[in-house]
């Protein structure tokens, strides 16, 4: 029996155009065999070499392989080899385990650049932005008929979905708004006050708080934490083939798996925006009154004055379009998982950047709108 | 005959259940052992004891003269590289090719050229009938294909020891002949001992030179397949007979 621990030697010795292989070639050895083989054969000037392996006693797979890649490498230099003789048992080794003269080892083709940019477009066209079409108009029907149909939805799956996505991400919001709207205080006061102008932080916090930083915080959070949750459950289904399973017992997947999320984003992200906003105004309101001597009266009086209902309910709007966002990015992506466990884990990625990002892109495109 | 595994009285339990109790016995040189067992016998449990993947609770498992349970870190490496393991869902990585997958275990254990650990993969993946898979990622192929993959990294080090579990599991007929012949050239060819764990007994005829029979955790019988057809133990005999 080989020991693997004690490295058999080999021994070559090169006559005119014969190369005698002797020994053993094997794992241990076969890397020094290539390195003076080649180092041996680097001013070889004749057409053909045999080797010979009469006296070659052992020799495993790795063995065969290395053969094999010598003769390649020789190939490229126009040098015609022959392996001669042999043992049997040997023979019959580098017939198993050799790969045929005709097997060309396929090699991935390089597609150039702008090939793949077009290529890349035109799956983006035709496959993405098709497919996302195709859910978006899936959850736009089902989430109307099933409004009407409260039976086909299962019993306490919308409340599930409320308290996941919304009620558990409660105290992390409430706490984000109130420390964005006491640093957009502290760093606005002190420009204010340079300018006398105290009484606008009321104005400025008010705002930005209600059509801009009160939607948008819940709804980054929101992405953050039940984007990549969403995406990662459908995609675990769809690689089980859970998916697969839930289509051939007549069970529309993305009614049954996207219409409740859906609906528990869109009921519990506006209220998360209202708290978010009222949160946000107290960390300004805390800071008007250390900063800028601005009592909670005097504030609430000012808020009063400046809050118009049209403010609250952009904000209200962005987050309904911002809970869409989020739930259809989610469920697109991990609708698109393959390649297994690996492949979860990249659209969970994905769906948590793109829909950040198609978050943002919303709310600037709302902002024009509604200035 | 030289005894490759020795395992001496090794009993498990799990959860205070017994799943192994005072299981004996030996697997030789160059040769195939089958261990035989209907579902929840023990024997995934069995094999994890063997590769060292669970701790010894009581009994000795001896490898190629040493034993497991008092081997070092550095000791078990050593092992594991004169060892190949074919799982029965492949194991195989999924975040890497076909062909990276089976080039892993010679690019970390070995020194060898990566144009020449190159050729090692495509010689393997023609020996397994995979030519078409090297580019191909592990979610992409086939059950056939995967297991065939999983078996071209098992030997990829042409290991003194092989393990199989269910290697036929969920293969066509013609696939298990060809992977039947496949393990039986590893044997003649290479010297490669080889223990498989299977339920096919089309395979067993084909391949068995040695089978251990368990049943709920404990060896019942063990013998040449020859001896196993007479056997006159009763769940032995139950499984032949249903089988035929």
């Amino acid at each position: 029996m080989k020991n693997k621990n004690h490295i058999p030697a080999y021994s070559l010795n090169i006559e005119e155009t014969t190369l005698h292989l002797a020994g053993s070639l094997l794992i241990g050895n076969a890397n020094v065999f290539m390195e003076e083989v080649l180092m041996c054969l680097k001013k070889y000037k004749h057409k053909q070499i045999v080797i010979e392996i009469d006296h070659l006693e052992y020799i495993d797979s790795i063995g065969v392989a290395t053969l094999n890649y010598l003769k390649s490498r020789l190939d490229e230099r126009k040098i015609k080899v022959q392996i001669d003789g042999g043992k049997k048992e040997i023979k019959l080794k580098l017939q198993t385990f050799s790969l045929n003269e005709t097997i060309q080892i396929q090699k991935n083709k390089k597609v150039p650049f702008w090939e793949d940019v077009g290529y890349q477009m035109y799956r983006f066209l035709n496959d993405d932005l098709r497919a996302f079409i195709i859910l978006m108009t899936n959850v736009m029907y089902w989430s109307i008929t099933d409004l009407f149909k409260p039976k086909m939805q299962r019993q306490g799956e919308f409340y599930n979905q409320a308290v996941l996505i919304g009620v558990n991400a409660l105290w992390i919001v409430l706490a984000m708004s109130f420390i964005i709207g006491l640093v957009l205080a502290i760093q606005s006061a002190t420009q204010l006050r340079n300018l006398g102008a105290n009484i606008y932080i009321v104005d400025l916090i008010v705002i930005a708080m209600m059509s801009e930083m009160g939607p948008l915080m819940p709804a980054i959070l929101v992405a953050g934490r039940s984007g990549s949750a969403i995406a990662a459950e459908i995609a675990t289904m769809k690689v089980t083939s859970e998916m697969d399973a839930l289509k051939t017992m007549g069970i529309n997947p993305v009614r049954f798996v996207v219409i409740p999320k859906i609906y528990g984003t869109i009921v519990t992200l506006p209220f998360l925006t209202i708290l978010a906003d009222i949160l946000g105004i107290f960390g300004g309101m805390i800071v008007a009154y250390f900063y800028l001597d601005i009592s909670f009266q005097v504030f609430i009086n000012r808020m009063t004055e400046s809050l118009y209902n049209r403010d609250i309910l952009i904000g209200l709007v962005k987050s309904l379009v911002f809970a869409c966002i989020i739930v259809l990015t989610g469920s697109f992506f991990g609708l698109r998982a393959k390649h297994g466990a690996e492949g979860v884990g990249k659209v969970t990625t994905q769906a948590v950047v793109v829909s950040i990002s198609l978050v943002f892109i919303a709310d600037s495109i709302m902002g024009l709108l509604f200035y | 005959m030289r005894e490759i595994i020795k395992i001496k009285s090794l009993s498990a339990s799990l959860g205070g259940r017994n799943i192994l109790s005072d299981i004996s016995f030996n697997v030789y040189d160059k040769e195939i052992t089958v261990i035989l067992g209907r579902s929840g016998a023990g024997k995934s449990v069995l094999l994890k004891h063997l590769l060292g993947l669970m701790d010894i609770q009581e009994g000795e498992v001896v490898i190629f003269g040493k034993d497991i349970a008092e081997m070092q870190e550095e000791e078990q490496k050593r092992l594991y590289f004169q060892m190949g393991v074919f799982y029965q869902n492949g194991g195989l990585l999924n975040a890497l090719t076909v062909g990276e997958n089976i080039a892993l275990p010679l690019e970390q254990n070995s020194n060898l050229s990566h144009e020449l650990i190159d050729h090692i993969v495509w010689s393997k993946l023609k020996l397994v009938n995979l030519l078409n898979a090297y580019y191909l990622y592990p979610s992409q192929l086939s059950g056939g294909m995967l297991k065939r993959a999983a078996l071209a990294r098992a030997i990829v080090m042409d290991p003194l020891l092989l393990f199989c579990d269910e290697p036929g599991a969920g293969l066509d007929p013609i696939s298990l002949v060809s992977l039947d012949k496949l393990i039986l050239n590893l044997r003649e060819q290479l010297g490669m001992s080889i223990v498989v764990v299977t339920h096919e007994v089309s395979s067993i005829f084909r391949i068995a030179d040695r089978i251990v029979f368990i049943d709920s955790g404990q060896v019942v019988f063990q013998g040449t397949l020859e001896e196993a057809l007479q056997a006159q133990n009763k769940q032995v005999k139950n499984y032949f007979d249903t089988a035929k």
